[in-house]
């Protein structure tokens, strides 16, 4: 009962939305539609699992006083915090004529969103240039031929979509310029790589959806 | 102190903490990260209950009428029985489900948009080529043909790459290599025009220094 019902929910969930795809009539619609409902409801579900695991460790941690307990309190009481914000604003915009959302700006939500959600997220890609600069050092030698390839197109691409780029080619005549040169490694030969990998992505999904659909691949299943 | 100034301090202190670590990691950087946990965290977890549990489950079922719904309400439960140690395994249940229906739904979204339209999309490109057109714009086609052939013959593993069929896939690294090169550089300018913004935001809104 553990592997079998597990290996027929995978099976009849799949086939119903390859059935879809051929088929978009009744009663093959249908099933779409109910199944599409149950995959956002269970993947809210699934987000919440995340969250709430996330608590149990925390609490955990707070509970045996571990190394590093304040910052599990400072976790907790953060996401608490932005917690009840949110349903105290969606509570409340279900009362209200007409009725809001707990997202519209000025809502407890929103002020968390805009003054600390969005400068600790952006921040945190943001330093990520360093590290991409520190990556560049190592990945843009030119070894070999790949690796020169490499550095010469994120070089075009780079310098050719900055007014720099430009300014400094400005004397030559106008294809070949920095700009024109980025703007066709864009449009041809990283077309070409870019469709190589799709294609190969997509025999990729194919195989191994049809692997999952039948049941041969089973390591979701496993743990 | 009005609330706007708050606001600001608030960010700019947070954007700092968070550069701090490019020094090292330092305790002001751990207190910022552990608030994003928190906040990040809390942020989907509610945006998930209105948008999807209220929205589509609450409103369908008791509202609508729609009782299917509450399938995936009984699958989504099974779902955070995985909190529970002994009877965590009921979760597969739920987890079998959205495997399933990602695997048959991506497959044909994966198959006519990715396969079948970027196959359509290079047999047109050459097409067109022939059809006319500057020199330009003839060989730009030419390497899309031929970087998009190499580079699925690169794919290619059932054979082994040598003689003539391993100098192909040669040039089909050299293709993608172009491609990763491109993708890189783009990343590169992501995050320094993201850099960029977090800086200007402490120098104009915060420091005032610049107007």
């Amino acid at each position: 009962m553990k592997r079998e019902i597990p290996l027929i929910i995978t099976f009849v969930a799949g086939v119903a939305f390859v059935l879809q795809y051929f088929i978009p009539h009744y009663p093959f619609n249908r099933f779409e539609n109910i199944f599409s409902d149950w995959f956002a409801i269970v993947g809210a579900f699934a987000i919440w699992l995340g969250a709430l695991s996330l608590m149990k460790l925390c609490l955990l941690n707070i509970s045996k006083k571990s190394h590093d307990w304040p910052i599990s309190l400072l976790i907790i009481i953060s996401f608490l915090s932005i917690v009840i914000a949110g349903a105290i604003d969606g509570f409340h915009g279900l009362n209200s004529v007409p009725a809001t959302s707990f997202r519209d700006p000025g809502t407890n939500f929103d002020w968390f969103y805009q003054n600390v959600y969005t400068p600790l997220s952006s921040t945190m890609f943001a330093i990520l240039a360093f590290f991409v600069a520190s990556a560049s050092y190592r990945a843009f030698r030119a070894r070999n031929t790949a690796a020169t390839l490499l550095l010469v197109s994120a070089f075009f691409v780079m310098i050719g979509r900055v007014p720099l780029g430009d300014y400094l080619s400005g004397w030559l005549p106008e294809r070949m310029q920095f700009s024109q040169w980025a703007n066709w490694l864009m449009a041809f030969p990283n077309t070409a790589g870019q469709r190589a990998v799709m294609i190969g992505i997509a025999l990729g999904t194919v195989s191994t959806s049809l692997r999952i659909i039948l049941g041969i691949e089973r390591s979701h299943l496993e743990g | 102190m009005d609330g706007a100034v708050i606001s600001t301090w608030l960010a700019a202190l947070l954007t700092l903490g968070i550069m701090s670590f490019v020094y090292k990691d330092n305790l002001y950087y751990k207190i910022c990260e552990a608030i994003f946990i928190g906040i990040s965290a809390g942020y989907w977890f509610i945006t998930y209950f209105w948008d999807s549990l209220y929205r589509i489950a609450w409103i369908g079922v008791v509202h609508e009428g729609r009782y299917v719904l509450l399938g995936g309400v009984v699958l989504g439960a099974m779902m955070l029985m995985r909190l529970f140690g002994k009877i965590g395994w009921i979760a597969r249940w739920p987890l079998a489900f959205i495997v399933g229906a990602t695997a048959g739904l991506k497959m044909m979204v994966y198959f006519t948009t990715n396969a079948m339209a970027q196959i359509h999309g290079t047999v047109d490109d050459t097409m067109v080529a022939f059809g006319g057109g500057d020199l330009y714009d003839l060989i730009g086609r030419l390497v899309i043909l031929i970087g998009t052939v190499t580079g699925l013959i690169y794919f290619y593993f059932s054979k082994e790459h040598k003689g003539l069929f391993g100098g192909v896939a040669k040039v089909g690294t050299w293709f993608l290599m172009i491609t990763f090169g491109a993708s890189f550089g783009y990343t590169v300018m992501s995050r320094m025009s993201l850099l960029l913004g977090r800086i200007e935001f402490l120098l104009t809104d915060w420091l005032k220094l610049v107007k």
